[in-house]
């Protein structure tokens, strides 16, 4: 009989490891391996090469400037898109008038496709149909005019910027979710105690969103890091490679240069950064939260 | 909880059920059905009307299945020949190097013999550069069997294109078109005073800028020096090569250059030319269809890149434009040369040209296009194409040169640094491979 429920146990649990295996487990084992290989993608023979990949990536200088560039965009997004994200949740909680039409507007920009902001913002920020030169043309600032997404100087933090717009929904929807649950007594013993609007941010919000700043921190960083379609429609890791990042090289070694093995290393490589930063900011929390 | 097992069981039962049936291989019917796989979008419903006609005539059915965009075509077929599950017509888009792998691994199958029959009546229906980009010769540096391994649908070359009212309204005669690089560049400074913008193109997209600069590479320095810096024999240092990366430091500085020409796609390059919006565009012979679908009163015309000297031809990149193959792996390999035998026949490709306004592949078709189409498709005399010249430059290498070329254009570096940091990196490459 145990035996009998053992199995049946054991056969329920099947399909979601068959599963996990098939999709997750299994490719993952395939990337790895093909680290080590000089493979096309196309030939069935693959040559076994040993650390050479993982070695050439060290001396990459386009693979650690794009890693750079995805860091550059990453800090942005940290302070100026998260700042942007509590500011607005912090509002939206308070009594303020309309505060579910300013929530749904916050949150369009997250629904919309990559695709479509970035091929929209590409428009605005075009150098001779913009929209962006045009306004700034009619308010008389046409000195500070320029071909936004061709100019090494602020391709990238343009770029940067649209990210921020359209990823700040996100942070704005946990916050506001985790200002929500804050009690009001808190807030009120606060003001009984003579505390004014700043010191109650102070001493009860800033204290008890820690573990809120601290996930959409981690899923800022994780979701920046990997950014791409945005970029891939804005200037294709262009001009030069002002604004490549670490999945535009992935692509580019696999599909421009048949490089799959190289790329599989890059991919790994990219992967551990990421496993360590995640690791760092944990710990890092972890002693702040103490 | 019975109730729950019995209903968990039976789930468990349809997962299974879906799983195994993947594994199970097509049943086969009594007719047969050809299976085309491409990611030509305009010329789908031009296709699908010649599968009827096919149908009609011989009962054998050809299903072509569209996979758009192309990145993902192109990946898909990848997947495919690594899971033995290619159709049996599919068409290859990368280098030669890419198609001599599909080639090396068996998924193509040689044309040579079928090209060959009845004193290689099917070979003469086509230009010979279009073929020429399906074809291994002797001795070839991918080690492949001499022979043909590849159909060409339709041809295209990539040239100039210049807009007959901007040249008008720039007080130039429209139907002549510049003929020196000196007479472009000064066209270039009349465009920057009249506020236009000039060329455009999708030089974001990095193979086009390869292409102009192989164009002007081959003005400058003949095809054997080329093909000796491919080789490893001639640095990209060398004088020539840094006048072919001057020649867009001059682009930029004339004025000619559209603003933003770096990060530009192809598409955005051809919907400021449909609209008049840019002097010059750069681009293949497919845009004539492109251009009547966004504006067909647009007056052009096309032009081969102008010389920047008389010492050696100016030449293009043309030739097959798309190809199709036959999988080596496929049950149905006669029927499907049958069917690209009669694909490739002079009115199957005078409709394709038509439907399509594509150039094709079929000599005897070529007198039936429209006049701009004609001018792209006299071009071919001096086309060439990287496909034919038996030997492939690197990627990495590729990358650094067009990169480079954009960093001169934003003139973040000079010619002579671009040629450095390209000659560096294929000098680690040809160390790598030795």
């Amino acid at each position: 009989m145990k035996i009998k429920s053992a199995l049946e146990n054991y056969i329920f649990v099947l399909p979601a490891v068959l599963i996990f295996s098939i999709f997750y487990i299994i490719p993952f084992f395939s990337v790895l391996q093909l680290g080590f290989y000089d493979w096309d993608g196309i030939l069935p023979t693959k040559i076994f090469i040993g650390l050479s990949n993982f070695k050439e990536i060290f001396s990459d200088r386009i693979w650690w400037q794009s890693l750079w560039q995805s860091g550059y965009i990453t800090l942005i997004a940290l302070t100026f898109q998260n700042a942007l994200a509590f500011l607005l949740a912090w509002a939206c909680d308070r009594e303020i008038r309309m505060k579910n039409f300013y929530r749904v507007i916050f949150f369009i920009p997250p629904v919309l496709s990559e695709v479509v902001v970035g091929l929209v913002w590409q428009w605005i920020l075009n150098g001779n149909y913009g929209i962006l030169n045009h306004w700034l043309t009619h308010f008389g600032f046409a000195n500070l005019t320029r071909n936004w997404l061709s100019d090494p100087n602020t391709a990238l933090t343009m770029v940067a910027i649209v990210h921020c717009w359209k990823g700040f929904g996100w942070g704005f929807l946990l916050f506001l979710a985790g200002l929500q649950t804050i009690p009001r007594e808190l807030y009120e013993a606060a003001h009984v105690d003579g505390a004014n609007a700043w010191q109650s941010f102070k001493s009860v919000t800033i204290p008890m969103m820690i573990s809120v700043v601290v996930l959409v921190a981690i899923l800022t960083i994780l979701g920046t890091m990997q950014v791409f379609v945005l970029i891939y429609t804005m200037t294709g890791g262009g001009p030069g490679y002002h604004t490549e990042v670490p999945v535009l090289r992935i692509l580019a070694s696999m599909r421009g240069s048949s490089r799959f093995g190289y790329a599989c290393a890059q991919g790994i490589t990219f992967g551990v950064i990421l496993c360590m930063i995640s690791f760092v900011q944990l710990i890092v929390s972890r002693k702040a939260k103490n | 909880m019975l109730k729950f097992k019995s209903f968990y069981s039976a789930l468990l039962f349809v997962f299974i059920l879906i799983i195994f049936s993947g594994c199970v291989s097509r049943q086969e019917s009594g007719k047969s059905v050809i299976t085309v796989w491409h990611w030509m979008t305009d010329r789908e419903p031009a296709f699908k009307e010649l599968s009827k006609r096919y149908e009609a005539k011989t009962g054998v059915k050809v299903s072509f299945e569209l996979y758009v965009p192309s990145d993902a075509y192109s990946q898909k077929v990848r997947a495919a020949a690594q899971g033995a599950n290619l159709p049996d017509i599919f068409g290859i888009l990368g280098e030669k190097r890419d198609f001599s792998s599909f080639i090396k691994a068996g998924f193509i199958l040689e044309l040579t013999p079928y090209m060959d029959e009845d004193n290689a009546k099917w070979k003469n229906y086509f230009f010979a550069k279009a073929l020429a980009v399906n074809e291994f010769n002797e001795g070839n540096s991918y080690d492949i069997k001499p022979g043909i391994y590849g159909v060409p649908i339709d041809i295209m070359t990539i040239q100039m294109v210049y807009n007959k009212a901007l040249f008008k309204q720039l007080g130039l005669n429209p139907n002549r078109p510049p003929q020196t690089f000196a007479e472009l560049l000064d066209i270039g400074k009349k465009i920057k005073a009249a506020n236009l913008q000039g060329l455009v193109s999708g030089w974001g997209e990095i193979w086009m800028i390869d292409c102009l600069a192989n164009n002007y590479a081959f003005n400058i320095m003949g095809k054997d020096k080329v093909i000796a810096t491919i080789k490893g024999e001639v640095p990209y240092t060398d004088p020539d090569w840094i006048k072919v990366l001057s020649l867009f430091k001059d682009m930029q500085e004339s004025g000619l250059l559209a603003s933003g020409l770096v990060t530009m796609v192809n598409k955005t390059a051809e919907q400021l030319f449909a609209n008049e919006r840019a002097v010059f565009a750069f681009n293949g012979s497919w845009c004539v269809n492109v251009y009547k679908e966004m504006n067909p009163k647009l007056e052009y015309d096309a032009f081969l890149p102008p010389k920047v000297t008389d010492k050696y031809p100016m030449a293009i990149w043309g030739g097959a434009g798309s190809s199709f193959m036959v999988s080596g792996r496929s049950k149905n390999k006669e029927e499907a040369v049958k069917f690209l035998r009669w694909l490739t026949e002079a009115p199957q490709q005078a409709y394709l040209a038509e439907a399509t306004n594509n150039l094709p592949a079929n000599k005897e078709s070529i007198n039936k296009i429209p006049q701009v189409l004609a001018n792209f498709a006299r071009a071919m005399d001096s086309a060439t194409h990287p496909r034919v010249w038996g030997v492939s430059e690197f990627s990495p290498v590729i990358e650094a040169l067009d990169k480079g070329i954009q960093s001169i254009i934003i003139g973040e570096k000079t010619p002579e640094e671009v040629a450095g940091e390209v000659q560096r990196i294929k000098e680690r490459e040809l160390k790598k491979r030795r």
